[in-house]
C-alpha cells in the first residue's frame, strides 16, 4: 500500500474551501467590486461610460448635504447608544432572575425584537399621529404638548429615536441579562459577606463582567442605528425637510432614485469605510480599557 | 472571635423532601483550626453557607457566644470566607480590595490604610499591593480574597471552601502552611472544607467528618485515623481504607470464615445500652481494620488466598481474599508472598472494630483459651 503525498491532500482542503469561497465572491466581493467599478466612472448609459478617477470621492466627501446626513447620522447613533446601552443595562438588571416571571419578562421584552422593520415603522407612524395615534394624541391632547412629527423636525426627530429605543433598547437587555446570568453565585455572596451596597455590588461584580456582551451590544446598535433606512423611510419618509434624512436614506435616493449610481458608488464606499473605523476604534477602546 | 454553635441546624433546598443537612447540633470552639471533610455533594458547603448567613437553615438556630444569629444577614456576622475559586473585584487593584470590606463599612481613612498595610505585611502581599488583582497567579489571587476576610479584625471566624482547588499542587503545600502560620499568628477561628484528606488531616487541629449531611465523626487527626467511629471514617481516610470484613458473633467471639478472630468487647458507649452489661449480642457484624495493621503469616488465625502484590516503592499492599471478601494488608517492601499462596490474617487487638449498621459497637479483643475452636 502506498500512502497518499501528504501534499496532495493538503491541496485536497482547497475543494473543501471552495464553496464558501463561490459563495463569498457571489454575495460580497463581486458586488463589492461592482460598486467599486462605478465609483470611479461617470455611467450615462449601459454602453456609455467615462472613467473619472477619484471626482465622485471628492464631490461626495464635499456636497453639502451628504455632510449633514453625516453629522445627523453620528448624532443619532450616540443618541441611541447613549439611551439604549444604560436603560438595557437597567432593565437587565432589574429581571427576575428565578421563578416564573423569567419567561413572562423575557417574552415581553423580546417582543419588540420579534416585529419587522417595515412594520415597526408602520406602527409608529400612526401611533405617533396626533389625530388617530394613541400616543401621538396623548402627548398633543392629555399633556397639552404641541406635538406634530409631520410638521415639527424636533417632534420627527424625537419619534424616530423613541421607536429605535422601543425597538432595539430589549436587544440590549437580553445581552445584559444573558450576562448578569453567567456571574457566578459566589461573587454576590462575596460581596454580602463584605457588606456592599446594590450599587457597589453592581459597579464592582455585575459591570465589569458585562463588559463583553456590552462590547457585542454597543457595537451592534452602533452599526444597525448607524445604517438605519426603514423606519424613517416609513414613519417620515426622511421629512420634515431633511430633518431624518439619515445617510442610508440620502445614498438610496441617489442610487435609485436618481440612478446616479457613479456618485452613490463613491458615496457607499466611504460610508462603509466610516463605519469600519468607527467600528474598529469602539473595539479597540473596549477591549484595552479591559486589561 | 466567638464559639460558632450549631443547635439542631438543618437544611432543605426542596422544601423538606430531601436534606442536604440533617439536624446538626456541634459547636466549632474559638480560635481553633477545623477542617470539613467529607465527599462532594455531602452538605460540607451548606454547613459552612450555613455559618456564614448565605443559607438561612431550614430548622434549627446558629449561635455566635449565645447570641442568636440565625436571622442575622451575612453583612452583619463578621464572618470571612474564601470560595472555590478566587472571588475578586477583578477591575481593581490589590490595594483597593482589601480596603473594599472597610470602605463598605464607612470605616475612616486612616484605619482602612492601617488595617489594608497591616494585613498585607501579614500575608506577604506588599508587593503587589498596587497592582490589578486579575494579574496575579490564583495562589496570590486566594490570598488576597483571604486577606479581604481578615482585613475586618473584629471577624469570628475565617470560613475557606476549598479554597486550593485552583491552586498549582506545587504551591498548595506552601499555602496550606501559610494558612497555619496565619491561624497561629492571628487566632482566628478557621474552618477548611475540603474533600481531600491529606489537606484536612495536615490543616486542622481537629477534622469534622460529614457524610450525606450528618456530621458522623469529629476528632484530631491520629484519632480518626486510629479509632474511626464509623464505617465511612474508616475507609474515607486511609490509602487504602478501611478493610470491612463480615463477620459474625456467636457466645461473644467473632467468628469469620469458620476461623475464630478474637472476643467481641463492647465500646463503653454500647455497652451501657446492653441489658448483660457484658457482652455484644450475638449476630452478624462488620470487622474493620486497616490495612496498616493486617498482620500476615502462619496459622493461627482467619484463613485466606493472596489474590494479588502492589509494589508500591516504599512498601507493599498485598490483596487476598477471605471467602470472596477482599482484605489488603501493608507491608514492608518486598514481601514474599505471590498470588494463590495460603495465607493467615491475624487482626491484632485495639485495632480492629467491630460495626454494626455502619456504627462502630465494639472492638475485636484477644481470644481467652474458652471461645478457641
Amino acid at each position: 500500500m502506498t500512502r497518499p503525498d501528504p501534499r496532495r491532500r493538503a491541496n485536497r482542503a482547497w475543494l473543501l474551501v471552495l464553496p464558501v469561497v463561490v459563495s463569498v465572491a457571489f454575495t460580497a466581493v463581486i458586488p463589492l467590486m461592482t460598486v467599486v467599478n462605478f465609483s470611479v466612472q461617470d455611467v450615462f448609459s449601459p454602453t456609455d461610460r467615462v472613467f473619472v478617477g477619484l471626482d465622485w470621492f471628492y464631490e461626495a466627501v464635499r456636497r453639502p448635504e451628504n455632510r449633514e446626513a453625516f453629522v445627523r447620522t453620528l448624532l443619532f447613533s450616540a443618541q441611541v447608544l447613549l439611551v439604549e446601552i444604560p436603560l438595557g443595562v437597567a432593565i437587565a438588571v432589574a429581571m427576575p432572575r428565578r421563578g416564573v416571571w423569567v419567561s413572562v419578562a423575557l417574552v415581553l421584552v423580546a417582543l419588540p425584537l420579534l416585529i419587522p422593520w417595515n412594520v415597526v415603522g408602520t406602527i409608529w407612524q400612526i401611533f405617533a399621529r396626533p389625530d388617530i395615534g394613541l400616543g401621538g394624541w396623548t402627548v398633543a391632547n392629555l399633556l397639552g404638548v404641541d406635538y406634530n412629527y409631520t410638521l415639527d423636525s424636533t417632534d420627527a426627530w424625537i419619534t424616530i429615536l423613541v421607536m429605535d429605543v422601543w425597538h432595539w433598547t430589549p436587544l440590549v437587555a437580553l445581552l445584559a441579562y444573558a450576562g448578569l446570568r453567567s456571574i457566578p453565585q459566589p461573587y454576590f455572596q462575596a460581596a454580602q459577606i463584605d457588606g456592599a451596597s446594590a450599587w457597589a455590588t453592581f459597579r464592582h461584580i455585575q459591570l465589569p463582567r458585562l463588559r463583553g456582551v456590552l462590547t457585542i451590544a454597543i457595537l451592534l446598535r452602533f452599526m444597525d442605528s448607524f445604517m438605519i433606512y426603514t423606519e424613517p423611510f416609513v414613519v417620515t419618509g426622511g421629512g420634515p425637510g431633511n430633518a431624518t434624512t439619515f445617510l442610508s436614506i440620502l445614498l438610496s435616493k441617489m442610487a435609485v432614485g436618481q440612478f446616479d449610481v457613479g456618485p452613490a458608488g463613491a458615496f457607499s464606499l466611504i460610508y462603509f469605510l466610516v463605519v469600519q473605523i468607527l467600528c474598529y476604534v469602539f473595539f479597540t477602546a473596549l477591549t484595552r480599557s479591559g486589561r | 472571635m466567638a464559639d460558632i454553635r450549631l443547635e439542631g441546624v438543618a437544611h432543605s433546598y426542596d422544601g423538606g423532601r430531601t436534606w442536604a443537612l440533617r439536624p446538626t447540633t456541634w459547636t466549632w470552639r474559638s480560635g481553633r483550626a477545623y477542617a470539613l471533610l467529607g465527599p462532594s455533594g455531602c452538605g460540607k458547603t451548606t454547613l459552612l453557607n450555613i455559618i456564614s448567613g448565605l443559607l438561612t437553615p431550614t430548622e434549627g438556630r446558629v449561635l455566635f457566644d449565645g447570641r442568636d444569629v440565625t436571622g442575622v444577614p451575612t453583612a452583619g456576622r463578621d464572618i470571612a470566607q474564601v470560595f472555590q475559586f478566587p472571588v475578586l473585584y477583578e477591575e481593581m487593584s490589590v490595594y483597593d480590595n482589601l480596603a473594599f470590606p472597610l470602605r463598605n463599612r464607612r470605616r475612616p481613612k486612616q484605619e482602612i490604610d492601617r488595617r489594608v498595610r497591616e494585613v498585607s505585611r501579614l500575608l506577604g502581599l506588599d508587593p503587589v499591593l498596587g497592582r490589578r488583582s486579575r494579574r496575579l497567579d490564583p495562589g496570590r489571587q486566594q490570598i488576597v480574597c483571604l486577606g479581604r476576610g481578615l482585613v475586618r479584625h473584629e471577624v469570628a471566624a475565617v470560613l475557606l471552601d476549598e479554597p486550593l482547588t485552583v491552586v498549582d499542587p506545587a504551591l498548595k503545600w506552601t499555602l496550606r502552611s501559610k494558612l497555619k502560620e496565619i491561624h497561629r499568628d492571628t487566632g482566628h477561628t478557621l474552618i477548611y472544607v475540603t474533600h481531600d484528606q491529606t489537606e484536612a488531616l495536615t490543616f486542622a487541629d481537629e477534622v469534622v467528618v460529614v457524610n450525606e449531611g450528618a456530621i458522623v465523626q469529629a476528632g484530631e487527626p491520629a484519632e480518626l485515623f486510629l479509632s474511626p467511629a464509623h464505617e465511612f471514617v474508616g475507609h474515607f481516610i486511609g490509602s487504602p481504607g478501611m478493610n470491612m470484613l463480615p463477620a459474625e458473633i456467636a457466645g461473644g467471639v467473632v467468628r469469620v470464615a469458620g476461623a475464630d478472630a478474637g472476643a467481641a468487647l463492647p465500646d463503653t458507649a454500647a455497652q451501657a445500652a446492653l441489658a448483660d452489661g457484658e457482652k455484644l449480642p450475638p449476630g452478624p457484624v462488620r470487622i474493620g481494620v486497616r490495612p496498616e495493621f493486617v498482620e500476615l503469616g502462619a496459622a493461627p488465625g482467619v484463613p485466606a488466598r493472596v489474590s494479588g502484590v502492589d509494589r508500591m516503592g516504599a512498601y507493599d499492599l498485598v490483596h487476598a481474599l477471605v471467602g470472596e471478601h477482599p482484605v489488603v494488608a501493608r507491608t514492608e517492601a518486598g514481601t514474599a508472598y505471590e498470588p494463590g499462596a495460603a495465607v493467615c490474617l491475624r487482626f491484632p487487638p485495639e485495632r480492629a472494630f467491630l460495626f454494626r449498621d455502619q456504627v462502630r459497637c465494639g472492638s475485636l479483643g484477644p481470644l481467652t483459651g474458652k471461645g478457641a475452636a
